[in-house]
């Protein structure tokens, strides 16, 4: 190294309030939005289809819960209801959930927040995002093909002779699958080379924590999925008779080999809510984060347990008494990180000034709903509990409270708070509040009852029950109309905010981390200096000033192609 | 990186890069992470192996007489050759010596060419004695009831590795058309430093599946 080094001057930059010239209007045309290497576009463009995903999937569960409303026969038949639970579960597991977070929320903001340009791989991040629309169609096309019966879990016998379009479905999420690999091999990457001068592992925001975690699980566990679908597949176009009885295969080892991977994909998709949850409650609370480092680290704790957990799926497929041990200690044993940041949630809000804007109201009725799934969770873990349990309503509620009441609420709480800063507009902060509670007793009353359902015996999956459980499943589904017209609500105010919202300030809720630090809309290339980290991403208590502080971008001779 | 570098120097420097050095490091990280997903990949096979191989002994040391030793020894060879030839060509690019580097990303192909002419020999001699994968097995030499389980385990993994080789193929086929071009240099060689970590993975995993497949005593 022959550097000779230049003094730099550190110094404030200001930011520029309401720009003309943003991201989103910096070049123009069709072509510059899908040829675009810019992680907010490719972000925005993310979020546009999983939104129109969860749209899809929710159409197919108000379907479902329409068809439950009596005990026999309503308006679809047998075979029908099989194909659009599937469906269900597959459209919102591979189409919505898995991608919502990191590869909208996550490719908009990880960069911004590292102080970066971009992601490290931009052009592999374009490619992600055209590979996860391909696995889309097929998802399409089996839907128009016969649709597909056996359930999201693919499990086999069945799924080796199922009539229905096995192969094209589980190809399709084959497919998505390297959309998520690439995703989490661009965000640990981005990670590690990307970070801002002065931004040290201990100044990162929570959120980059949790991608970074959850980055790690996409890339350990994904390629066994990828393999297993593949033998699946080769075992109903070959015959190759790893998986199937019939030809001396063993279904059991299918079970492990998709728990491998969909036990850690729970979460995939859970850990980047509950970094979003940490950075709402910090900003709304107005203190520091309580505990940094345990709520960081066991994001870390939670992507490295969760691959030992997978038996707890298969308590009644037979698997020896010994391993049902192990796996119902080690499931127990994941519980104490998630505790753990319960319990720093709950300790930062203690005593802090409480502001409860709309995305504090979501990380409220979060800490809520995810704890009783989380408990719920640790109820199923238990060996005798869970042969009572096993394959009735209480999974099914405690699996959505944790993944809608957990994940997809803290994706809404992410929505509303980052909205004005990727959006450049202020949406109706009363009437969000409103669709917000709607949310929350909409879901409530359609999935309490279903744990009472279950543990009185109601199995899942069930297309007829029994008349005593007519009651309860009105209440669900009269539930699923409620969250219906609350989801509609947020889809018209955002829409309104969209077309002739009130200009967002650069920091609207007065946040610390870098992605306030810069325009709302942010510029094309996010900072127009190189930021410089100097205080932690939660020191409310340090003058804002301090948090602008940077250097001059150095000239660069390159243009961007 | 020098200071006294001219612009044309950085011309390869993307513009969301501070410099070199972070768009070689990360090239790099990007790859090994990626290899790690390979290994992943192939550990879901290895596992269904190690799985059959423990409820079936018998069974694999049987159906192991059925592969050709030499061939699949002649096979390793070539392979390891190849990732010599892979790693000289880096070597070479750094030095600035883009024709040799040229030419030893020629050899790797060609040893990867032998690689997939004896593979295929292998294969069609199986199909002749009605080896097939899966339901298409009607070879009678094995006396097992679960013979062709043993052989879908073995087209699955070395067809995989096969489809690797041909990755690896059209990889090397567009490096060497870079360096024809002069687009690397010892300050710019990333994409045949990572495509060399790739050919390694290829020719480790065949390290591995060799001796579990061919040679079991
Ligand atoms: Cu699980």
């Amino acid at each position: 190294m022959t550097n000779t080094t230049k003094p730099v001057a550190i110094r404030e930059f200001p930011v520029e309030e309401f720009p003309e010239t943003h991201y989103l209007n910096a070049t123009k045309g069709l072509k510059s939005w899908m040829l675009t290497l810019d992680h907010k576009r490719i972000g925005l463009m993310y979020l546009a289809s999983v939104i129109f995903f969860f749209f899809v999937g929710g159409l197919l569960a108000l379907a479902l819960r329409l068809e439950l409303w009596e005990p026999a026969q309503n308006f679809m038949d047998a075979e029908t209801y099989n194909r659009v639970f599937t469906l269900h579960g597959a459209v919102m597991i591979f189409l919505f959930i898995i991608p919502s977070i990191p590869a909208a929320l996550g490719n908009i903001f990880l960069p911004v927040m590292l102080g970066a340009k971009d992601v490290a791989f931009p052009r592999l991040n374009l490619a992600s995002f055209y590979i996860y629309l391909g696995g889309a169609m097929f998802t399409l096309y089996s839907m128009a093909h016969g649709g597909i019966d056996t359930g999201w879990t693919f499990y086999t016998p069945y799924s080796t002779n199922s009539g229905s379009a096995v192969i094209s479905m589980t190809f399709g999420v084959f497919i998505m699958g390297f959309s998520s690999i690439l995703t989490g091999v661009n965000f640990i990457t981005t990670v590690h080379k990307m970070r801002a001068p002065g931004q040290t592992w201990g100044k990162l925001p929570l959120f980059v924590w949790s991608l970074y975690a959850t980055g790690v699980i996409q890339v350990l566990a994904t390629p066994v999925l990828a393999i297993t679908l593949l033998l699946l597949i080769m075992e109903r176009t070959l015959g190759i008779g790893i998986f199937d009885p019939a030809l001396g295969g063993d279904p059991v080892l299918f079970q492990h080999f998709f728990w491998f991977y969909s036990h850690p994909a729970v979460y995939i998709m859970i850990v980047p809510g509950f970094g979003i949850i940490s950075e709402l409650i910090s900003t709304f609370s107005r203190k520091v984060i309580f505990g940094y480092w345990a709520v960081a680290l066991s994001s870390l704790a939670i992507a490295f347990i969760g691959f030992l957990v997978w038996g707890h799926h298969m308590f009644t497929s037979g698997q020896s008494e010994l391993s049902t041990v192990v796996f119902s200690f080690l499931t127990f044993f994941v519980g104490l990180p998630t505790g753990i940041k319960i319990m720093n949630w709950v300790a930062t809000m203690y005593r802090g000034s409480i502001w409860l804007a709309t995305p504090m109201l979501y990380a409220i009725e979060f800490l809520f709903l995810f704890t009783i799934g989380g408990l719920t969770g640790i109820m199923l873990g238990a060996l005798s509990v869970d042969i009572h349990l096993h394959d009735t309503y209480y999974v099914v509620a405690h699996f959505h409270y944790v993944m809608m009441g957990g994940t997809v609420f803290a994706f809404l709480g992410g929505l509303h708070y980052w909205w004005p800063k990727f959006t450049g507009k202020m949406y109706n902060e009363t009437l969000a509040k409103i669709a917000s509670v709607i949310l929350f007793i909409g879901f409530n009353m359609t999935f309490l009852p279903q744990f009472v359902m279950g543990s009185q015996g109601m199995p899942r999956r069930y297309f007829g029950y029994l008349e005593q459980f007519q009651t309860l499943h009105q209440y669900s589904t009269v539930g699923s109309w409620i969250l219906g017209v609350g989801f509609l609500l947020v889809a018209y105010y955002l829409i309104v905010s969209l077309v002739k919202g009130a200009k967002a300030p650069s920091n609207p809720w007065g946040g610390r981390s870098l992605e306030w630090m810069t325009s709302s809309p942010m510029p094309a290339h996010n900072f127009e200096h190189v930021p410089v980290v100097i205080h932690g991403p939660y020191d409310h208590h340090q003058p804002i000033a301090e948090f602008r502080m940077g250097i001059d971008a150095p000239h660069h001779d390159t243009t961007h192609a | 990186m020098s200071h006294t570098d001219s612009m044309s120097a950085n011309a390869h420097v993307q513009h969301h890069f501070v410099d070199s050095e972070q768009q070689f490091d990360s090239a790099k990280l990007g790859m090994w992470l990626f290899l790690v997903t390979e290994v992943l990949f192939f550990g879901g096979l290895f596992v269904a192996y190690i799985v059959y191989r423990a409820w079936n002994p018998e069974l694999f040391t049987l159906a192991a007489t059925q592969l050709d030793t030499v061939m699949g020894g002649i096979n390793t060879l070539v392979l390891i050759g190849s990732s010599l030839t892979m790693a000289l060509a880096i070597r070479y690019a750094q030095l600035n010596d883009a024709k040799k580097s040229f030419w030893m990303l020629g050899a790797t192909i060609a040893a990867a060419l032998v690689f997939m002419v004896i593979k295929y020999f292998e294969y069609t001699h199986k199909f002749h004695l009605g080896i097939f994968p899966g339901e298409a097995y009607t070879f009678t030499g094995i006396d097992h009831p679960k013979a062709h389980i043993f052989f879908s385990i073995y087209y699955m993994m070395t067809g995989l590795h096969g489809i690797h080789v041909l990755i690896g193929i059209g990889l090397i086929g567009w490096l060497m058309v870079k360096t024809k071009r002069g687009a690397f240099s010892a300050e710019y060689y990333t994409p045949v430093e990572i495509t060399g970590l790739y050919w390694h993975l290829v020719d480790l995993i065949w390290i591995f599946l060799f001796p579990l497949l061919y040679l079991i005593d």
